[in-house]
């Protein structure tokens, strides 16, 4: 018995001293493994009198279990550090940053455009686009703008040694979709437009939408109210305040000029809106009866709404870009700010 | 049209304060450039008189005055004006506030200006926020009361408004025509002024012929003799057309001015004794010349109409008078002008002489053909008051006997509500269209509405419907959404679309530039390689910069690109979609093709600085990549890379982008010539593609998957230098084995162990069946196919 005690001794004693998982296991076949010092005991049981045999049997066999549970523990133990040595080793640093490829970012009237497309899309308007070099007859006479008539000086055209010109508006394109679809209609055509205008506040390019919308009974108020839902859906508030002034243009009639609250002071009055509250957006009223002669539809059974304003504007109220230039400049720094 | 508040209200009684008329003007149509004080806000400012003037003890330039302000003693101003003994002056008194342009208030205190007392100060325009006019002191009128508040004497207590009518609304271009609208959008009452009664003194009258009465259909005129040109005019006037933007220029072309300020009509004054036999009202002679009053002659053309004489071109009817004609300091007899002129037959005809004038806008906008009397008769005894002289009787020439009927407008009711979708009631419909001068009778299902004959734009149905809603008030028409039929906007499945495109080279490090359409000739001639007489040119361009066309979108990307190089940003990816445009021969499309383009152009390292990636300069192949992701989206199209003989590019990188026979785009690195003379700093590369060519893709098309295992092989293949891996591949694929499933080009190797015309490519073959796992014999069997072939067809030998 005594020797059976020894043995667990040195073993409890060997056990602390393995501090891997070999030395552990070592210890293991020392003691338990087929040719191991305890489980040698158990051979020897043969030589004791046999009433002595159980006795010992049974406290051979339990320190046995004691010590295989004194391995396992010792072994959880062991990996247990091993895993945690190993998770110490693999710390990184994880404020450093990620391996970057960089992604870009759309133009911020890209941006603005693709986000007016989307609303008015769910308003069940389909996008339509046309050519920037047009003729006369599309960009002013179907407009109803006959040669020297006063709104052309305000148009500022480029002009080709052939007649033809850079489009002054979108509105070509309502005239196009008009020869060549049937009512009902609900178009927009954004695109570019120029103007022989280069200062502060003009670009001698820049971008508009300009929006149709043609069926029987469409009236002054369904214009209001498409006008006041995209301006509330595309500025995210509700309460979004739109105002529409009487004003001249030949391809409308009535036709309004809309003004949107100042998206900076809220109506209240600044610097951006001239101390108003309003800021001018945007050109609309009721297709004018000619324009419909010129394209050949029936003014007798259709009405029709239109409407165009700048993209670029838009962008800069909504991005709080102050310098229009600074649009087509093309400064990367300028462009990242909009990823 | 600029017009002072206080001369508004003159013609028109209103109890309204300036914001609220500011505000019913705008809502109403017309819209305000700007609402100006006429003076600034400052205090204590009264009519003073130099007395005595001295000389300052220690001061060259500095005077000392002693001056009457009305009180019971003199005061004592330093000043280093030019001011002389008697004059009247504006003087600022002891505790005046002047109010300066950044805002801050200037207090007048007691002072001593080097060691002599000064008791205030005097002023000029600029000091009382009444414009810059130039140096000295604001003139004040003789007759001011000494002391008298400033403001009082000059009627200050009034502000500008700059009013921009509308182009239809030729019938706001005048005090009287603003005071009428006024008068309906605010339901004020007119002033109702005598009619001006003309004294006629004179016998004297001057024949008027039309001969061109298309273009003119009524002319009046007067003489006027013993008129002196030298009197002054008076104060109240100067002042009036000071207000309204207008520099006194003498009296009788003051008067005009102002007449047509007030009335609407524009006028003209002749110095009678240049004119000979009689007015004749016709077309130009081709070439004639004629010197107008800005001292600049003009080559007349046949379609512009003048006035002239028994001789020779006096004016530019409805634009411009003429020099010789005009009335000078010696001018003692005047024949004054009041005419009437077809708008849309004078429409544009300013313009084609590069002239602009306040005649040519109202006569272009339309004049009213019932008001030329009218303002003969007061401008005859505006100019008879001031200058004196007697007038002789007006001849009033009328060419068109219906030119002071209106046709009535047939309105229906239903037009308001199907236009407008409101009711308005019968009364309130009267009632504006009554108010707005108009006559209006009931007829069958609505009425007949003649508008007055000032309102050139009232002639359609719609028309009164506008009117109809303006003075109604838009805000009182509510806002619809309109219910729409349930319709479904679809997108095909198989069309490529720009927004996946965009997002995907946003996604890889692209920024999106927008960039002119109009670009420099050279830049634009060395990217496209065209020539300039291909180009398409602006005729009137902002600038030599901004000319041309541009036939690539990389005429405007490259110049972007450098800009921000130079601006340190080494690492520029770029790219843009938009129209590019060439000439063509079809006639039918104006010689012209316009086609959207999308375009790339990348420099500088492939990413941006870091602790963990070891970048290097971007080439050839990381721009390939982005292409043939871009292209990977028109699912199914078989796109293939061919040299390029583009004139841009370098010719050994660069590559056509073919889809079978038509090529949709090109890519590769700028030729380095044409880097060098567009001055750039780095290696550029670029790509362009047609967005139409390349946007039909294919639905995906499912294949089933085989569950037996795929083996690869991998072949080291030695071949020579120029060989295309395109030729391998098509080799390969010739021989049309179905259990070679793809391929894999690993590696690229030249240098040591491989001949120096010689290079190594490593291609792995992978295989697989679908009904059963290949054997060692099959693949081997086709491995030694493969080898022959590429033998025979590019010399390929295993390495």
């Amino acid at each position: 018995m005594n020797e059976l005690t020894e043995l667990m001794q040195q073993a409890e004693v060997q056990l602390k001293t393995a501090d891997t998982l070999t030395a552990l296991d070592e210890v293991r076949v020392h003691y338990l493994g087929k040719k191991g010092l305890i489980t040698g005991q158990l051979k020897q049981l043969g030589k004791l009198p046999p009433e002595e045999r159980k006795g010992a049997g049974q406290e051979i066999n339990k320190a046995k279990q004691s010590l295989a549970a004194a391995i396992d523990e010792r072994k959880l133990a062991l990996e247990e550090a091993a895993l945690n040595e190993r998770l110490q080793n693999e710390r990184l640093d994880v404020t450093l940053p990620g391996r970057n490829i960089g992604s870009g970012s759309l133009h911020p009237v890209t941006r603005t455009a693709k986000r007016i497309e989307e609303i008015f899309m769910q308003l069940g308007f389909a996008v339509e686009v046309g050519p920037e070099i047009e003729d006369d007859y599309h960009n002013f006479t179907a407009l109803n703008i006959p040669d020297h008539h006063p709104s052309r000086a305000s148009h500022d055209t480029f002009y080709f040694d052939d007649g033809t010109l850079l489009r002054t508006h979108t509105s070509p394109v309502q005239i196009r979709t008009m020869e060549n679809k049937e009512p009902p209609l609900r178009i927009i055509a954004p695109g570019r437009v120029y103007r022989c205008d280069s200062d502060v506040t003009h670009s001698p390019m820049f971008h508009q939408v300009e929006g149709l919308m043609v069926d029987k009974d469409v009236t002054f108020a369904d214009l209001k109210g498409i006008l006041d839902a995209f301006f509330k859906a595309f500025f995210e508030d509700d309460n979004f305040k739109t105002r529409f002034r009487p004003h001249y243009f030949p391809f409308t009639e009535p036709s309004a000029e809309t003004d949107i609250q100042c998206v900076l002071c809220h109506g209240k009055g600044c610097k951006v809106c001239g101390n108003t509250g309003w800021i001018e957006v945007m050109g609309c009223g009721m297709v004018n009866p000619e324009v419909f002669k010129h394209v050949g539809i029936d003014p007798e059974k259709y009405t029709g709404f239109a409407f165009g304003f700048g993209i670029d504007r838009l962008a800069m109220l909504r991005y709080g870009i102050d310098d229009l230039r600074k649009l087509f400049d093309n400064d990367v720094r300028f462009l990242k700010q909009f990823a | 049209m600029k017009v002072s508040e206080n001369w508004l209200r003159e013609w028109v009684k209103l109890e309204a304060s300036t914001d609220e008329i500011v505000h019913q003007l705008i809502m109403s149509g017309t819209e305000l450039d700007a609402v100006e004080p006429v003076a600034s806000d400052f205090t204590h400012v009264v009519v003073g008189q130099i007395k005595s003037i001295e000389a300052h003890p220690d001061a060259d330039r500095l005077t000392v005055c002693q001056v009457d302000v009305g009180a019971d003693e003199l005061i004592q101003i330093v000043t280093n004006a030019k001011v002389h003994v008697d004059q009247k002056v504006p003087v600022a008194m002891i505790g005046a506030q002047l109010p300066e342009p950044d805002g801050k208030i200037f207090k007048i205190k007691k002072s001593k200006l080097r060691g002599v007392l000064s008791q205030g100060m005097f002023c000029g325009a600029e000091t009382l926020g009444m414009g810059d006019t130039g140096e000295g002191l604001l003139e004040i009128p003789e007759d001011a009361p000494l002391g008298a508040d400033l403001r009082e004497v000059l009627d200050l207590d009034d502000v500008v408004l700059d009013l921009d009518a509308t182009p239809n609304r030729a019938d706001l271009l005048s005090v009287a025509g603003v005071a009428r609208e006024l008068g309906v959008i605010m339901q004020a009452p007119l002033t109702e002024w005598k009619k001006e009664v003309v004294e006629v003194t004179l016998e004297d009258s001057f024949p008027v012929n039309i001969e061109c009465d298309d273009l003119c259909q009524r002319y009046a005129g007067r003489i006027v003799r013993g008129v002196d040109v030298k009197a002054k005019t008076p104060e109240w006037m100067v002042e009036k057309l000071r207000r309204s933007g207008i520099r006194s220029l003498g009296p009788v072309v003051d008067v005009t001015n102002f007449v047509m300020l007030e009335l609407g009509q524009p006028m003209h004054g002749f110095d009678f004794d240049k004119l000979d036999g009689g007015i004749k009202v016709r077309n130009a002679q081709e070439g004639e010349k004629l010197v107008l009053l800005d001292g600049k002659e003009v080559s007349l053309r046949a379609d512009t109409m003048v006035i002239a004489d028994e001789k020779k071109a006096l004016a530019l009817a409805g634009i411009m008078g003429g020099n010789d004609s005009a009335v000078s300091d010696n001018t003692s007899n005047i024949y004054l002008e009041s005419a009437f002129f077809v708008p849309n037959k004078i429409m544009g005809k300013a313009r084609t002489y590069g002239l602009h004038t306040d005649s040519s806008h109202r006569f272009e906008r339309g004049v009213s053909p019932d008001l030329q009397l009218e303002a003969l008769d007061r401008a005859t005894s505006l100019i008879t008051s001031i200058c004196g002289g007697g007038a002789g009787p007006v001849t009033d020439v009328i060419a068109n006997d219906d030119l002071l009927k209106r046709d009535p407008i047939y309105f229906e009711r239903f037009r308001i509500k199907r236009h407008l979708g409101i009711e308005v009631d019968n009364a309130r419909v009267e009632d504006i269209l009554t108010r707005l001068g108009c006559e209006v009778e009931l007829a069958e299902d609505g009425w007949n509405i003649t508008p007055p004959i000032f309102r050139f734009d009232l002639a359609t149905p719609e028309d009164i419907v506008e009117e109809i809603a303006r003075i109604y008030g838009y805000d009182n028409i509510p806002a619809l959404l309109r219910p729409m039929e349930p319709r479904i906007a679809l997108k095909p499945e198989t069309q490529v679309r720009e927004e996946t495109l965009q997002d995907l080279l946003v996604a890889r490090g692209y920024q999106e530039a927008i960039t002119y359409s109009f670009v420099p000739p050279e830049v634009e001639s060395l990217l496209s390689g065209m020539d300039k007489s291909e180009q398409i040119r602006l005729a009137n361009p902002i600038s030599e910069e901004l000319s041309v066309m541009r036939s690539t979108l990389w005429s405007g990307l490259i110049p972007a690109l450098d800009k921000n190089v130079k601006r340190q940003q080494s690492r520029v990816r770029f790219f843009e979609t938009g129209l590019t445009f060439q000439k063509t021969d079809d006639a039918a499309n104006n010689n012209l093709v316009q086609r959207k383009k999308m375009a790339g152009v990348i420099t500088g390292p492939l990413y941006d600085e870091q602790w963990n990636v070891d970048t290097r300069s971007v080439d050839f192949y990381d721009l390939k990549g982005d292409v043939e992701a871009l292209l990977g989206e028109a699912h199914g199209a078989r796109f293939e890379f061919t040299p390029s003989d583009h004139p841009a590019l370098h010719p050994g990188q660069s590559a056509n982008i073919m889809l079978g026979e038509t090529q949709v785009g090109v890519l590769g690195a700028l030729h380095p010539a044409v880097e060098a003379k567009l001055d750039l700093d780095q290696v550029v590369f670029v790509f362009e593609v047609d967005m139409d060519l390349i946007s039909k893709k294919e639905l995906p098309c499912y294949r089933k998957l085989s569950p037996f295992p795929s083996i690869r092989r991998d072949l080291a293949l030695l071949v020579n230098k120029g060989v295309e891996y395109a030729s391998i591949i098509k080799s390969v694929e010739s021989l049309g084995i179905a259990e070679l499933i793809d391929s894999v080009i690993f590696d690229v190797y030249q240098g040591e162990h491989v001949d120096s015309d010689q290079k190594s490519l490593a291609l792995g073959l992978i295989f697989q069946d679908f009904s059963r796992t290949l054997e060692e014999e099959e693949i081997g069997a086709y491995i030694e196919k493969v080898m022959s072939t590429l033998e025979k067809d590019v010399g390929a030998v295993l390495r």
